[in-house]
């Protein structure tokens, strides 16, 4: 695959497959273009050239139906400030695998950083869909947090989902595989 | 919709300012009820117009700045479908708000109370129309420099024939021509302003 952001090459020949149950790490400085790796496999980011296949089909034809395959976790965390955690995630037992079903009252906006980018990956979670891409799933986390996500991703993968995440940090996925882009 | 409720404060901000903008035009042209209802239904008009711009660039910037746009493209929906439903929701928390304030207002600018049915008629398709085209051109200034001028200049030329024929429908004896040619107005915008905000949302998301 490649991909050009504006009018930058951010990579090309780059190819990779991920099994059923099985992860992805992506790594490489700022600007190797992990993000914009992400971006391309959901299907915001149009590929320059090459091809996304899922079981062997063009992934990209039909975004919507490719939309409901993954979650997805960017840089930001897309929670709404005046909304509940409750409101953005109504799944109880997402909310319990990050932590924070004891505040699933509280307005979003008295969370602090560690605690949304938990909402966002219990969006995630909630999701049920087999690939998860996940932007430095990380960011913000205290260790103890860190440790509950690894539980959270040998979990999903166990039960046959797939995993593709860039990150700095150390990750607790012990089979996954390594891009270095 | 549950955000727009959290924040009611927008929409009663474009009401108000609707209510405002009306209520300037009598204090400057004089109590005058002839000056008054000749020029009453190009000021409700002209005065919902702007109104309903006032929301229109948080619509989309809200979501662009805080990640939500990815999730909403990655919703299952088509990206035309998020622009369709964003519509309606300006529509209903916006569109129609100033539809039910637009009746006393027209009172207030003593317009004769047999107009009043017709000029609510040709506000409800004006209305939708602004939400249409607004919101494409909300999406279309997506991360540009400046959205919140570029919007308005987009949409306000775009709503020009819609005004003609509004205010025609209004005034005139024989209001059916102008109505349908309102009504083939939205016809026209509904699948072609969403796919167009579609198209932009995408291209925004990049």
């Amino acid at each position: 695959m490649a991909v050009f952001r504006g009018e930058r090459l951010v990579f090309r020949d780059v190819g990779f497959a991920v099994p059923a149950g099985g992860a992805l790490l992506l790594r490489g400085q700022n600007g190797a273009g992990k993000s914009s790796l992400l971006r391309a496999v959901a299907g915001l980011t149009p590929l320059a050239a090459g091809r996304l296949l899922w079981n062997g089909e063009d992934a990209l034809d039909d975004l919507p139906t490719h939309a409901k395959r993954i979650a997805w976790l960017g840089h930001l965390d897309a929670v709404k400030l005046a909304l509940s955690v409750g409101e953005h995630v109504a799944d109880k037992a997402a909310l319990v695998a990050v932590g924070l079903e004891s505040f699933r009252n509280l307005p979003a906006k008295l969370l602090s950083a560690g605690q949304k980018r938990r909402l966002a990956l219990a969006r995630v979670i909630a999701s049920k869909a087999p690939l998860w891409l996940l932007d430095e799933p990380t960011n913000g986390l205290d260790a103890r947090s860190i440790a509950m996500l690894g539980e959270v991703f040998a979990g999903h993968l166990q039960g046959g989902g797939m995993i593709i995440a860039s990150t700095h940090t150390p990750l607790d996925l012990p089979a996954a595989g390594t891009l270095n882009l | 919709m549950r955000l727009a409720w959290r924040h009611a404060s927008d929409t009663a901000a474009a009401l108000l300012f609707f209510v405002i903008a009306a209520t300037l035009f009598p204090f400057a042209l004089g109590p005058d009820a002839r000056t008054l209802s000749a020029i009453a239904p190009g000021v409700v008009w002209v005065c919902a117009l702007l109104a309903a711009l006032l929301p229109l660039d948080r619509l989309f910037g809200a979501d662009f700045e805080d990640g939500t746009l990815d999730l909403l493209l990655l919703s299952g929906l088509s990206a035309g479908g998020v622009a369709g439903v964003k519509t309606l929701a300006h529509w209903l928390t916006t569109g129609l708000p100033l539809l039910l304030i637009a009746a006393p207002l027209a009172v207030m600018l003593r317009m004769p109370a047999q107009s009043v049915p017709m000029l609510l008629l040709t506000l409800l398709p004006g209305t939708m129309l602004l939400s249409l085209l607004g919101t494409m051109a909300g999406a279309i200034t997506l991360g540009a420099r400046r959205s919140a001028v570029l919007m308005p200049l987009i949409t306000l030329p775009l709503m020009i024939p819609v005004l003609i024929f509004g205010c025609a429908a209004v005034t005139s004896p024989h209001p059916e021509a102008p109505l349908l040619m309102l009504a083939a107005m939205l016809v026209l915008a509904m699948p072609l302003a969403p796919l167009a905000g579609g198209a932009a949302l995408r291209a925004a998301a990049e």
